[in-house]
Formats: C-alpha cells, structure tokens, sequence
C-alpha cells in the first residue's frame, strides 16, 4: 500500500464510476422520481404524488401479480434450494462418474431462460406429455412456466453448494464418524452448521433471482391467460412498455425494489465485513 | 450409500434432466409433415436438418452476428474498466474506498425493473435508442460493478512483495497494473469472461428495452419472434433453441472449470 495516490489511478476509478453512475444511478433516481408521475412519455411526466401507490391498492392485477410473486418466491426459491442442496450432498463425493452427473445437472443453467422455456413449451404442446397445453389453463399456467425455471435454477444453487460443501474440514466428518454418528446425524450437526454463510448467500441469490424473474414468464405466456401467470416484473414491463403508463410503472419497479431491499442491504453488509 | 444406490440414484435424476433437451434435439431433426401426422410425442419417423435451414436463414444468422457484435465489445469493455478499478481500489489506499466498493455492487444489485424506463429514455434522448451500441454501454453499466467487487477481491489476495519490487525497479502504476497485476488475475478474468458471455449472450430484458427492430435484436429475444413467426412449426422452433443454446454450451464445455470457478467465487466469497 502507498500513501501517495499517483492521479491516473484516480481515473481507473472515477471513468468505471462514471459510467456506472450515468446508466445506473442517475437512472434509478430517475425511476424513484417517475414513480411519482403520470407520463404517456410523450408529453412531460405530470407530478401526482403518491397516487400511484394509491391505485395498486384497487388494481386486481396488481394483487394477482404480488400473490404470484410470493408464491414464485416460495416455490422457485424454497424448491431450487432444497433440491439444490439435495444434489449438492448426493454428488459431493469424488468418486468415478460423479463429474457426468454434475455436468448433466448444470448444462440447463447455460442455456438462455426463452431457449428453456422454448424447449419446455415444445414440450407441453398438446399430444406431447399432456393431452392440452398447461400453459393455456389460468389454474396451471403460473406452475407450468415454474417448472422449467427450477430445472435451470436447480443446477446453478447446486454448484454453490458443492462449492460451500468443499469449504468443510474433513476432520469433522472423521471426528464424527468416531463418535458413531449416523448419516443424518452428521448432516445436522456438521454439514449444516457449517454451511451457514453459503445458506445466507443461496438465499439472497434466490430472493433477487425470484424478484428478476421475467424471461421466463414473458416467453411462455407473456403473464397470461388472463394474467394468470403475471409476475409483478412482467406487469411492471408491459405497463412501461405496451400500455405504456411510464408514470405507474416505475411505481410498481419500486416496489420491486422495495421487496429487494433487505436482501441487497444484507448482502452488502457481508460484502463489507469480508473486505 | 453404496456404489449401485448411488449410480442408480444420480443416474436416474441425470436422464430424467437431460430427457427434455433430447426431446428437443429430436423434434429439431423431424420433418413438419411427420410431427403434423405422427404428432409430437410420436416415435421419429424422418431425419432432415430443414428446421435448422428455416430457422437460421429467416433471421437467425443476422441475430448471431448481432449477438456477437454485443457480446464481444461488451465483455471486454466491462472486464477493462472494472479490472482498472479493482487495481486502483485494491492495491491502493484511494480514499473512501470500501464505500466505493459497496456503492459499485449496490448498482449491480439493483432490481434492473427500476432501471428499465430512464435508461430506455436516456437511450432515446441520446439518438443511440435501437442501436446495438445502446445495449453494449447500458450492459456495462449494469455488470461493472460485479466484476469489480470480485476483481478487487481477488487483487487484494496478491503478495505485496512483486508490486514493491517493481516499484524500487522504478515502474509506474500503470506498468505494474499491465505487466505484473493484470497477468496475474488471469485465471479471475477468464471466469468472469466466461460467466459474463453467458449472461450477455442470454440477456433479453436488456434487448427488448432498448431495441426495437428485428433487424437489430439478438440471438435471445430474436428467438421470441421466431417463436411468433413459426407457431406450431415445432420442428423450426426446436431448432431454433438448439442454434441458440450452441454458443453458451460451447463456452461453457470449453471452460468449464473457470466457468464453474467463476459462479462460487461471485457467491461465495
């Protein structure tokens, strides 16, 4: 470390910082600002207070949209966790044929979410697996996109896992092995505990994840049938951009961002421990 | 568990998570007069590569070569600047450091939703709104800050030894970065470089926010309308994935190890 800063070195970090801070932080103030607005983007944006706030209360979509987030929340977040995990342990053994495994559950997370969800609905198409597609069904459409989003995820929270699992001393497991702990013995009070910082990291990895969600559900269903599958990434992207209510939806980015607040905070809190 | 639990068990779980690409690989080489007759969960019954034929000569050749035009500049400019400030930040005592750290991964963090309109104005307000050069700097923008706060990380890990000894050997901090710093974070940039192809070659978000014609959009959302353009053409639009899918499986296979490297290090560290 030198005490005196030569002035180029100003400029490695100032020229990043200046873009970073032109297309995105200028841009989210922006957004916040919007929020607070009516605009069509044509004419100047009409400042109307928290009215915006106010609307989503009585929009029935809007409601459709946070009960789906949630529950995408839960299922894509909790499943691709448990399953991700679940994979971790099977296959955190080195031994013979254990790589082919690995590297067929992780060559979906590769693939693009509208290539995914491309193979997925070639798949649903009626005379396929089912007799009519579960995506046309507004009862089914929101579980049948989730399903190709966890066959991509699961692969991903995997290899955290096993990145995590790597990280633990041998000699634990050996200590308990002495002890004559069972299998499931020495997943509780080994391989849990220990995990704990990689556990905080799936779990902000999977909240952000969740509340990003769009490719998916905009490629197979667009949030249909009858807004059905809408997620309130989805809603927020056709209300900017079809019907164009810039003013309403930057109120519902807002939220989204309300929602991420906590895990982005948290995540950064760990980031600034470790440096 | 015992050897044949274990291989039965994850041998199970691979096939059942392949079966899908290979329904689509076989749907892909199937003629549209066999899957209109036989219908699709029907046993092949031809072999032709039509599909792959429609699907690249009607848009998907010119996304290809969009989606290396935005992939590449984007990839190294992003992996340029943000390695530059990893230096700075961590070979350096810049002041307020640590905060400018955070303040970069904050950036990255944000839900990209409450970007979307500003930048798609921004975009317009500076003439460059559908143009690839529009999705190139807004997706540097966005990454940059990921790729510092993993560079700086790994920066910050180097012995001080080399860095004090080119400097009694008279080099300045740009030489150090260039000669000695840069060719040591190697194996770093080669798992950002990996990780950082796959998203941009897979964006759609991006693309569909600041591009509007088809003749500019990329592999990824030019795939949406191709999905459009073919309805129940099965046969094209499975080939179509495929073509898609070829680039980041390519990366991926032949960098595997940074690739997978390169996901914990951005988790887990």
């Amino acid at each position: 470390m030198r005490r005196r800063i030569p002035p180029v070195l100003l400029l490695f970090v100032l020229v990043p910082l200046l873009v970073e801070g032109f297309w995105v932080f200028w841009p989210a103030l922006q957004g916040f600002w919007l929020a607070l607005t009516n605009w069509d983007g044509v004419s100047p944006p009409r400042f109307v207070g928290a009215d915006n706030y106010a609307r989503m209360l009585g929009d029935p979509v809007f409601h459709t949209a946070v009960t789906n987030t949630a529950i995408w929340l839960v299922l894509f977040g909790g499943l691709s966790a448990v399953g991700g995990l679940g994979l971790a342990v099977l296959l955190q053994k080195e031994r013979r044929g254990v790589g082919v495994y690995r590297a067929a559950l992780f060559v979906p997370v590769v693939f693009s979410l509208v290539a995914t969800s491309l193979i997925w609905q070639v798949l649903y198409q009626p005379g396929g697996i089912f007799d009519s597609s579960p995506l046309a069904d507004p009862d089914t459409a929101l579980y049948a996109v989730l399903v190709p989003a966890l066959w991509r995820q699961v692969g991903y929270v995997m290899v955290l896992y096993l990145a995590g699992l790597k990280g633990i001393d041998p000699g634990l497991y050996e200590a308990a092995t002495l002890d004559g702990a069972t299998a499931w013995q020495k997943f509780t009070h080994v391989t849990w505990p220990q995990l704990r910082s990689v556990n905080s990291v799936v779990l902000s990895v999977i909240v952000i994840d969740s509340l990003r969600s769009f490719d998916v559900v905009w490629s197979m269903t667009r949030g249909g049938p009858y807004h059905s599958s809408e997620l309130l990434s989805t809603y927020m992207y056709s209300t900017a951009f079809q019907s164009l209510k810039l003013g309403y939806a930057s109120a519902l980015a807002v939220v989204i961002f309300v929602l991420a607040f906590g895990v982005i905070v948290t995540y950064l809190v760990r980031a600034f421990r470790e440096n | 568990m015992s050897n044949r639990v274990f291989h039965a068990v994850a041998g199970t779980i691979s096939v059942l998570w392949l079966l899908p690409i290979v329904a689509v690989l076989i749907t892909a080489v199937r003629s549209f007069d066999d899957i209109a007759a036989n219908g699709l969960a029907s046993l092949p019954r031809s072999f032709t590569l039509a599909g792959f034929a429609d699907a690249w000569t009607n848009g998907g050749a010119g996304a290809m070569w969009n989606s290396v035009l935005v992939t590449v500049p984007t990839v190294f400019l992003s992996l340029a600047l943000s390695s530059a400030a990893a230096y700075a930040l961590s070979r350096f005592e810049i002041p307020g450091r640590r905060s400018v750290i955070l303040l970069m991964l904050a950036g990255n963090l944000l839900p990209p939703q409450i970007l979307l309109v500003p930048v798609s104005k921004l975009t317009e307000l500076l003439g460059i709104y559908d143009t690839l050069i529009a999705l190139i700097v807004v997706q540097v923008g966005f990454g940059l800050g990921f790729y510092t706060f993993v560079l700086q990380g790994f920066m910050r890990a180097m012995p001080n030894e080399v860095q004090e000894a080119a400097t009694i050997d008279g080099a300045g901090p740009v030489q150090i970065f260039w000669r000695i710093v840069l060719p040591m974070t190697r194996p770093a940039l080669a798992a950002l470089a990996a990780l950082a192809f796959t998203w941009i070659f897979n964006d759609l978000l991006w693309a569909i926010t600041v591009l509007r014609s088809s003749s500019v959009m990329p592999v990824t959302p030019a795939l949406l309308a191709l999905q459009g353009q073919y309805v129940s053409n099965w046969n094209v639009i499975a080939a179509g994935s495929v073509i898609a899918a070829i680039p980041t499986v390519v990366v991926f296979l032949r960098f595997q190890r940074h690739f997978i490297s390169g996901l914990a290090v951005g988790a887990v560290k």
